[in-house]
């Protein structure tokens, strides 16, 4: 689709206002580049002010927290606007109606695929997870959704992308993917719906039911995009800023040796531990990636640092006590069991094949 | 005298949701009652999947993210 069939379609008097919204749009990329690009010079000379020698420890701790907060929020702000955009065409009541009826096996790909497309925030979780089993989606595929959903995010796999880099970020997806699918196939293989509470089971809706398309033009999905970010990035840069001291104390304080002997690929118990350690932190992608990437650059392996990215995002209290509302408390074990384990061989594997 | 549900838990949205909804039905002169629906089961018996949603008159016309405020004021005339 080209810029002109789509000014076209806002039609009439609007046609302008969409070509300032492009010109708009192009003037903030293009600035977002000269930021971007200047990132260096800047954070080295705020340093510079500082009374503090740039190559002791608290030097390049400064440096490094100057560099990396910058550069985070800016990607992030990119990505989240993209993703913004992606989101718009799709809704959690169209990946319903796309799951329903599909066989399982199929319909834990798919829900897993959708989980990372569909607009999700926590608090639907709830409305979400009784939607699509009582429409009659199968546990499993709605756990595929429910895991993929928070775990594989533009957030991680923007910050990923902009930090550690295109490799791990593909890597991330693909397990990430792997291990909702996996896990999702196999509580539906478990045949657990009866440990769903009792209200959830009586409910009874109309399947699939849809909503009428509300049309939206370019400019509203633009629209979309900045909401997205005002919501997003205002609700994370906090835990970035968190994320990035840590990660800038690790880089200035914590002795590559040392990481290499806790997080290394010899310590095999280093993958549990992390996982286990995972579970109670709560934080989201933006505030451990910062942590993640100062931990690889010490020598801490792969498959352990990813391991323990999965389970702070993806095995979370805060979400277990938002789906304890419709789950009993034993498929919510049941639930950590399996998601964990997951998790487990994604970092055993890694840690195997790059050790 | 039009029925509005706002379908919800008590997220951020849901709450500007229902203001949006005041306020579109106070600019065009529609009398409105508002009634806010947070019970889990009860959101869930009008079968979307995400929230905030909005009925007007027992018809889901949204669910998911605000509304658009042009859409809102033509769902309260029609």
């Amino acid at each position: 689709m080209t810029f002109e069939t789509l000014a076209a379609r806002e039609g009439g008097p609007k046609r302008a206002d969409f070509w300032r919204w492009i010109a708009g749009l192009g003037v903030v990329l293009v600035l977002w580049g000269v930021v971007y690009s200047q990132l260096i010079p800047v954070s080295e000379w705020l340093v510079s002010l500082l009374p503090v020698d740039r190559s002791s420890h608290r030097g390049q701790a400064l440096a490094f927290f100057f560099y990396d907060t910058p550069k985070v929020i800016l990607l992030l702000t990119l990505i989240v606007f993209a993703m913004g955009i992606v989101r718009s065409y799709f809704s959690a009541e169209r990946t319903r109606a796309a799951l329903v009826g599909k066989r399982e096996g199929l319909a834990n790909v798919m829900a897993a695929g959708l989980g990372v497309l569909t607009p999700f925030c926590s608090c639907s979780a709830v409305p979400l997870f009784i939607g699509f089993v009582s429409a009659g989606i199968p546990l499993g595929v709605t756990f595929s959704f429910l895991i993929a959903a928070p775990m594989v995010n533009e957030v991680a796999l923007g910050l990923l992308f902009g930090l550690v880099g295109w490799k791990v970020a593909l890597t991330y997806l693909g397990f990430g993917l792997g291990v909702a699918i996996v896990a999702g196939w196999v509580i539906g293989r478990l045949r657990l719906e009866g440990w769903l509470q009792d209200w959830v089971k009586d409910i009874q809706t109309v399947g699939g039911m849809t909503i009428p398309e509300e049309q939206l033009t370019f400019i509203d999905r633009i629209k979309l995009g900045i909401e997205a970010v005002k919501d997003i990035v205002g609700r994370v840069w906090i835990w970035i800023i968190a994320g990035i001291a840590v990660g800038g104390l690790i880089h200035g304080y914590v002795p590559a040796e040392l990481m290499v002997r806790i997080m290394g690929a010899d310590a095999w118990w280093s993958v549990p531990a992390a996982v286990a350690m995972g579970i109670p932190m709560y934080t989201n992608a933006a505030g451990v990636i910062p942590i993640v990437e100062a931990l690889l650059e010490k020598g801490a392996a792969l498959g352990t640092t990813l391991a323990f990215m999965m389970s702070v995002i993806a095995l979370s209290f805060p979400e277990m006590i938002i789906l304890r509302k419709v789950l009993t408390l034993r498929l919510i074990a049941v639930f950590i069991g399996v998601v964990g384990t997951g998790i487990l061989a994604v970092g055993f594997l890694f840690n195997m094949l790059f050790g | 005298m039009k029925d509005v549900k706002v379908l919800g838990s008590g997220c951020k949205r849901c709450y500007a949701t229902e203001t949006m909804v005041r306020d579109a039905a106070a600019k065009l002169g529609i009398d409105i009652k508002v009634e806010k629906v947070t019970d889990y089961a009860e959101i869930a018996r009008f079968g979307i999947a995400s929230t905030p949603g909005i009925v007007i008159d027992g018809k889901v016309v949204h669910a998911g993210g605000l509304p658009k405020e042009d859409a809102l004021e033509k769902w309260l005339q029609a």
